[in-house]
């Protein structure tokens, strides 16, 4: 801890207006094996481009190393292989380097009320990522700032308060000011509104979206509500036991979905007058210790085991690996799938081919 | 203007009492709630009062054994309320003297304990791999150590005296306590504050500090008091054994004399049974009052809401 | 004979001095087969009227009214009677049910648990009951012997809710039972709920702050805020048509994909849920509701008709109040109020 506190945050690159925001680059994963268990493959060859104030919405269901990846953002847990990249900058895991990525690159947890010290007040909750890097001139007004900003309005009302006295989602606003006192230029949320009521979710979505209009900020949220997606993403990256399956804009993925993993988890949300019949898959993803061959989520594909064998020894889908999808955006959306450009033997493209045989 | 002071600025009177205020009074006021606690409390401010006054009504002319012109061995009498020792001085007035002794090397012990067990322990929660591990074998091998031989060995090595015998009991029992602290800072390193303090940039120093430290506290705090019995009763122990301060008078010691002054033989159970129940009388204040505190403080292990 | 009654019901929590009620006045009917949504967030009440209905609150809780099952009131019955219905004739899926397993027995001996105690039935029968329980939930049968801990989230919910069917209940409260659950195994713990209570005909009274979730699986739906009911209908009705602010506000929490008024556009409601200790006169919604009037503030508000088989307890369903024009606007919603210590979390 000796390297002397940056006061200002790291130049960008002279590339930085065209660079991404937040970018990874064949991003791994594995935590090593452990007694009775294989190594577990989190994250397992991601590219993902954050553009600068864009909000890419990154859903799947748990052990999909959603959440993993978001940490690798951040700088909490370090890759076993491929690059995080900050507005080109690639980040290296040193003191330093992290500490100044930090600067940029702020987290805001699930659990508002198990994110904050319950010995700390609101003051020092959100003064302590200034303090940390040395920024004690004016800290009283960052705070009072950085408050403002996440709605707590006048911020003197709250400073002295602590996390028990206050609701769920003002907790959450004063993790967010925590987040903001810094000047980050990318915020990622991890599950930032699964814990909060349902009335006080939109208050907190709204602010996040408030935030990218006035201030610029660029966001990655991480969640299983596709709902969330609809509601304030530009992009969505659907992910599957540590690969990326489907991305694009919200139109195309949640409206036109091609991948079969994404279609059924549309066809099962509970929304009244949907049209089709849900296709409910069977069992849980697997464990990421057992990470099928080929296609990893053929094993629960419905359009898999709709095939007869001729089919499946010419589709592959065991056994032929799929690649990793671009990080950087392309016209009507990537998919990872074989069927997906095959048409199916009727002749229709595979996105119109019901799930489940009618 | 800017400010660097650590408590937060606020309008005056838009905002309530300081919470560390607050926090204090209602402890107080859940304490004094506790009939037992307030018992043990009791017990420990007469007798510590009784020991920090002593020095005004006990002279060295009722201690040293050449000044003291007592009945020998007597039974308890008018003057003598709880008889004499073999050299005639009176055992009421030596109890409360030696309550001095076996308090202050009781604390000391125990502080003693409390910093090298904490410290342990919060390092080994917060360093995983060789550190932890390291530091978890050292702590582990002092466990099984039987606490009284190694003592009885560090106070012969070191000699007779206070020093030997607070520095072997503080030896011998850091190890529970670097267990209980190792395991409540594993359990706050997992809520995710601590997880949000790295991600705002703090270091392990940091996080040790600000974070891990104020929440290990009440758990410090409820182990010492009931460490302090304990230490007593090994100082007791110790010095009955013959390791103290030959020349100081403790509870040990007294013990100790009447053992080999013949006591016993002679059937003079007022020498022997007051210090035992001063040792006794003690321990319990510090016990009740340490239970008290762990109620206060965890109020769910008792209410079962 | 309605298979569950209950009228006016109270519950208020003693803390020291102070009495907080968490529920103010409940009345409601359930028929046989009939599948019901309770709809709330934090501070509504519904999980405490949930666990009234059972007498399993702590003793601490003060309730009053009446709970007619199958015509005996189970506030009054004596324990005996209370210890008979509870499980073989209504059972209970916990709110966190993936910790509601006791975790040092295996899945076997927690399900054959109830079997034996409210059947004469030796051990080897209910051991076979058991396998067949799991099996129906879709868990293998071999998996008796397992620990709760072998077991993913979706599973042990699985378990629960067969153990929950155990003793064949005519009726069966869910708090919340696919709240921590992934959107697909949500899905399927669903499906199971409404396929087993339609071939066993059995009630359901479900416990969700999910509007839609509970639109998908129950006929009828009602909604709570602080203790009070403030809508209720038929499910699909009352999700399409909110006749209250607060159900409006519920259902716009979480949008339809596809619909273009909530693309970019999340809804929510200032400030937070109430705490049961700070209510005042009046609609206790009101200092929440965008559609406040002044009157809102003071007249005291109860469940009116509001369409067939529907009621809600806003003043706009009344006639007086249906022309919006004439009424005085009410003062701004509060926002972001800080709340008073042992507030609602």
């Amino acid at each position: 801890m000796s390297t002397a506190p940056s006061t200002t945050p790291a130049a960008p690159s002279p590339a930085a207006a065209e660079a991404p925001a937040l970018e990874v680059r064949d991003l791994h994963i594995t935590y090593p094996a452990r007694a009775g268990r294989g190594p577990a493959r989190a994250v397992d060859g991601v590219d993902l481009t954050i553009g600068q104030g864009e909000i890419v919405a990154l859903i799947g269901e748990s052990g999909c190393g959603k959440s993993t990846l978001a940490r690798a953002l951040v700088g909490l847990v370090k890759p076993t292989s491929g690059q995080v990249l900050h507005r080109g900058a690639p980040l290296r895991h040193t003191g330093s380097a992290l500490k100044a990525h930090r600067r940029q690159v702020q987290l805001v947890l699930q659990d508002p009320g198990g994110a904050l010290n319950p010995r700390q007040s609101v003051y020092d909750a959100v003064a302590e990522g200034p303090r940390l890097h040395g920024l004690r001139d004016g800290l009283t007004e960052r705070v009072h700032g950085a408050l403002s900003r996440a709605g707590l309005r006048p911020p003197e009302e709250f400073t002295a308060r602590f996390p028990h006295e206050m609701s769920g989602g003002q907790q959450q606003r004063v993790v967010i000011a925590g987040a903001l006192a810094l000047d980050p230029s990318v915020v990622v949320a991890d599950e930032p509104v699964a814990s909060l009521d349902a009335s006080v979710r939109g208050e907190i979505l709204k602010l996040i979206l408030d935030l990218r209009d006035s201030l610029g900020l660029s966001a990655l949220v991480v969640s299983h509500d596709l709902g969330l997606a609809w509601n304030i993403a530009d992009r969505v990256a659907v992910m599957y036991l540590g690969r990326i399956v489907e991305v694009g804009t919200v139109e195309e993925v949640l409206l036109r979905p091609r991948h079969p993993y994404t279609r059924a988890l549309l066809s099962v949300l509970p929304e009244a007058g949907r049209p089709g019949r849900p296709v409910l898959l069977q069992g849980e993803p697997p464990d990421p210790t057992a990470v099928p061959g080929g296609c990893r989520f053929h094993p629960r594909c419905p359009l898999w085991a709709a095939l007869d064998g001729p089919a499946r020894a010419e589709a592959g889908c065991d056994r032929r690996e799929l690649p990793v999808l671009s990080g950087e955006p392309a016209p009507g959306g990537l998919v990872s799938c074989h069927l997906a450009e095959q048409p199916d033997p009727i002749g229709r493209p595979v996105a119109e081919t019901p799930l489940e045989p009618a | 203007m800017t400010s660097t002071a650590t408590e937060p600025v606020s309008r005056p009177g838009a905002t309530p009492a300081p919470p560390r205020q607050h926090a204090l009074r209602r402890f107080v006021r859940a304490f004094a709630a506790r009939p037992s606690g307030l018992v043990g409390l009791g017990i420990l401010l007469v007798v510590a009062g009784l020991a920090l006054c002593a020095p005004l009504f006990i002279g060295n002319d009722q201690l040293n054994v050449v000044m003291v012109n007592g009945p020998t061995l007597a039974p308890p009498s008018g003057g003598y309320p709880l008889g004499t020792d073999q050299a005639g001085r009176s055992i009421l007035l030596l109890v409360i003297w030696g309550a001095r002794s076996s308090l202050s090397i009781g604390i000391m012990a125990t502080a003693l304990t409390m910093l090298l067990g904490s410290s342990v322990g919060l390092l080994a929660g917060h360093y995983g791999g060789w550190i932890g591990k390291g530091l978890m074998h050292l702590t582990d091998w002092f466990i099984a150590l039987p606490g009284l031989p190694l003592a009885m060995s560090l106070a012969a090595v070191m000699g007779q005296g206070t020093a030997s015998i607070t520095v072997a009991i503080g030896v011998t029992s850091w190890a529970s306590t670097a267990r209980l602290v190792r395991a409540q800072t594993l359990s706050v390193e997992a809520r995710p504050f601590i997880e949000r303090a790295r991600a705002l940039g703090a270091g392990n120093t940091q996080v040790m500090l600000r974070h891990v430290l104020p929440n290990v506290t009440p758990l410090i705090l409820v182990s010492s008091t009931l460490t302090v019995a304990s230490a007593i009763l090994s100082e007791a122990t110790l010095t009955f054994l013959g390791l103290g301060d030959p020349t100081s008078v403790s509870w040990g010691s007294m013990i100790n004399s009447a053992f080999s002054g013949g006591a016993v033989t002679a059937g003079a159970w007022w020498y022997l049974l007051p210090p035992g129940l001063a040792i006794l009388i003690v321990v319990l204040g510090f016990t009740l009052t340490g239970r008290a505190v762990e109620h206060v403080l965890n109020p769910r292990a008792v209410n079962g809401r | 004979m309605s298979l569950l009654k209950v009228r006016d019901l109270r519950v208020s929590y003693r803390t020291g001095v102070r009495e907080s009620p968490a529920v103010r006045g409940v009345d409601l009917t359930l028929e046989r087969g009939q599948t019901l949504g309770l709809a709330g967030e934090s501070g509504s009440g519904k999980s405490t009227m949930a666990l009234a209905l059972l007498r399993l609150l702590p003793p601490s809780a003060k309730v009053t009214g009446q709970v007619l099952f199958q015509d005996e009131d189970l506030l009054t019955a004596k324990w005996s009677r209370l210890r008979a219905v509870r499980w073989s004739e209504a059972s209970v899926v916990f709110q966190g049910a993936m910790s509601a397993l006791n975790p040092v027995r295996t899945i076997g001996d927690q399900l054959m648990e109830p079997i034996l105690l409210h059947e004469k039935v030796g051990e080897k029968a209910a051991r076979r009951r058991a396998a067949e329980l799991l099996e129906n939930v879709g868990v293998p049968a071999r998996r008796l012997r397992s620990y709760p801990h072998e077991f993913s989230g979706g599973q042990r919910q699985r378990i629960m809710i067969a153990m929950a069917l155990a003793c064949r209940p005519d009726l069966i409260i869910a708090d919340e039972p696919t709240t921590a659950l992934d959107v697909m195994v949500q899905a399927q713990i669903l499906q199971l709920l409404t396929d087993l209570v339609r071939e066993q005909g059995v009630a359901v009274i479900m416990i969700s702050h999910d509007l839609s979730v509970l639109t998908q699986t129950c006929d009828r739906l009602a909604v709570m805020y602080a203790g009070r009911m403030v809508e209720h209908g038929p499910s699909e009705q009352v999700f399409a048509d909110p006749r209250h602010p607060y159900t409006r506000a519920l259902a716009g929490a979480f949008p339809t994909i596809g619909d273009p008024s909530s693309r970019r556009a999340p809804t929510g409601l200032p400030g937070d849920p109430p705490s049961p200790g700070s209510l005042g006169a009046g609609c206790s919604f009101a200092p929440r509701c965008p559609e406040a009037v002044a009157a809102c503030r003071t007249r005291e508000v109860d469940l009116w008709p509001a369409g067939p088989r529907r009621e809600s307890a806003c003043l706009r369903v009344l006639p007086e109040f249906a022309n919006l024009a004439d009424q005085p606007v009410a003062d701004q919603p509060v926002a972001n109020q800080p709340v008073k210590e042992g507030g609602a979390v």
